[in-house]
């Protein structure tokens, strides 16, 4: 039985950790995503799983390490200036191959920047952010129920392929509110509105769970040895290569006869997507390409669009001053015209912008 | 039908439940909807606004910019947001707090003291209610009766006596 309700963005995505079996939460409130935070702090231990409210951003990533090395499904949340204080230990985690759910609902940057809804950590997202040869699977999901949706996809794919996950949104998907269909059950507790359904969780054969009656796991990040250290970030590239072969996604749309292309990931994919309605509507033949894995980049899409469509042009639209537009301009590689229009700051494309831009340049 | 909706006044007024009531009685009917608060460091008497859209579609863009009625509960709202009407559009002014009320031409402005009403009923909160009414009796986008469900279902533990006055105040509103 599924349950229609109104929830805000920061709600869903704490709703659906749980749901997906989180165990352990860490973290430090901090601006769009306070509600989160708050949601959790009163759900976790309704289903008796661990809340802390960690003293810093530094202490929360730092005990989703320890609970993610003891095979625990765990979760950190922060917004932009958060994330940034976590990069030490996001490194760390991917060095040591250890699965979690990091959320940033990103604010305007750099610095304390101000807290208005931004696009202008996905840089930080998919190149790193933190020091060393990694990436993090990158998910950035475009509606209140889509994010819901890719917290359980998020911790999924963290536990198949041993390596820190983050949910990309920004402010106004964690603020804004829209119907959501849960997953319930009839079996739902009576005085409880959710019904956790806890799948049968992948075993963690490298997880440290005590090690009466079999030898001891070491679970690091630290390799003194040159050979040994190469030799360890070849498993990873190995890892990062398969995870960029099976696992891009993306939503298309329009884009068998589309001569402009928008592409446009999260909440500015919504009003991309309005753009090309409305452009449409004008006779003029717009498409869009909503990246959903920003990382891995779904380049192969743009592969296939270039491979049938001789003459197209793209225009990347974000709500910052232009960092996705890289990862597109590679993967069309010259192929096809590359725009790009950005605000930042708290400063939204609006759909009258869009047309403006597509319209001038004819 | 896309109905784009702003409510603004000060904090305490009531402006965030006012649009939760209205997307959520908009869910009720199986309408698709957005609702999106100003959030942030806030103080009971500083500014507080947020956007409701309702349609029959999915909605792709949740962002506002003109917006087709305006709930406007106090001076400083309304000097921000008067332009923000598209021409056609409908506005619901409390007259009460709002004393400089000339706007822009080609909107329709119902200037009505929804505070001192409220007041006459007996609780100066429920002005958002008040004007709810007016906004249901002037435009179809939700059913009175949708809204009223919707009272029964959020109002929290042990504040249900709220129910009635609300309900009141939305009656006096319709009726105005």
């Amino acid at each position: 039985m599924n349950k229609k309700m109104l929830m805000t963005g920061n709600e869903a995505i704490g709703e659906a950790a749980v749901q997906a079996g989180c165990d352990f939460y860490a973290g430090y409130p901090i601006t769009p995503q306070n509600e989160l935070t708050a949601y959790l702090a009163k759900r976790m231990p309704e289903e008796k799983r661990v809340f802390v409210q960690a003293e810093s951003e530094l202490a929360a990533i730092n005990m989703v390490m320890g609970a993610a090395a003891c095979g625990r499904r765990a979760m950190t949340t922060s917004s932009s200036p958060g994330i940034s204080l976590k990069q030490e230990g996001i490194s760390y985690l991917a060095g040591a191959r250890l699965p979690c759910l990091i959320v940033n609902i990103m604010r305007g940057g750099p610095g304390l920047g101000n807290i208005a809804p931004a696009q202008s950590d996905y840089f930080q997202a998919t190149k790193g952010g933190g020091h060393g040869d990694y990436h993090c699977l990158v998910l950035a999901p475009g509606s209140v129920q889509e994010a819901y949706h890719l917290v359980f996809l998020g911790f999924d794919l963290a536990d198949q392929y041993r390596t820190p996950t983050i949910l990309l949104g920004d402010g106004m998907l964690g603020q804004m509110m829209e119907p959501l269909i849960v997953c319930s059950s009839p079996a739902c507790r009576p005085g409880r509105e959710f019904v956790v359904r806890r799948k049968r969780l992948p075993t963690k054969p490298w997880a440290l769970n005590g090690c009466q009656g079999r030898g001891p796991r070491v679970v690091k990040s630290f390799f003194m040895q040159n050979e040994l250290l190469e030799g360890h970030n070849k498993i990873l590239q190995k890892n990062y290569a398969q995870i960029k072969n099976k696992e891009q996604r993306c939503e298309q749309l329009y884009l068998e006869d589309s001569s402009i292309v928008l592409v446009a990931y999260g909440s500015m994919a919504r009003i991309a997507k309005a753009a090309t309605a409305a452009l449409r509507k004008k006779k003029i033949k717009a498409g869009l390409l909503r990246p959903i894995s920003l990382w891995p980049f779904p380049a192969g899409a743009f592969e296939q669009l270039l491979k049938k469509k001789k003459k197209l042009r793209f225009l990347v639209l974000e709500m910052s001053c232009g960092q996705m537009v890289e990862d597109v301009r590679l993967a069309v590689n010259g192929r096809a015209a590359v725009d790009f229009y950005g605000r930042s700051g708290g400063g939204i494309p609006t759909e009258e912008e869009i047309l403006k831009k597509i319209l001038h340049r004819g | 039908m896309r109905e784009e909706i702003i409510c603004a006044g000060f904090g305490g007024q009531g402006i965030m439940l006012l649009g939760k009531v209205i997307a959520q009685a908009a869910m009720k009917e199986n309408k698709h909807l957005t609702w999106i608060p100003s959030y942030g460091s806030a103080m009971r008497g500083g500014t507080a606004f947020c956007t409701v859209v309702i349609s029959k579609e999915e909605i792709a863009s949740p962002y506002v910019d003109k917006c087709d009625s305006l709930f406007v509960f106090n001076q400083p709202s309304w000097d921000k947001f008067k332009r923000r009407v598209r021409p056609g559009g409908l506005v619901l002014l409390n007259s009460t707090l709002i004393k400089n009320s000339l706007g822009p031409k080609g909107v329709k402005i119902r200037k009505i003291p929804f505070t001192d009403l409220a007041a006459s009923l007996g609780n100066a909160r429920v002005a958002n209610m008040i004007a709810l009414g007016v906004y249901l009796k002037e435009k179809n986008i939700v059913k009175k009766k949708s809204c009223f469900e919707v009272f029964a279902e959020i109002v929290p533990p042990g504040k249900e006596h709220l129910v009635g006055i609300n309900k009141q105040a939305l009656d006096k509103g319709y009726a105005v």
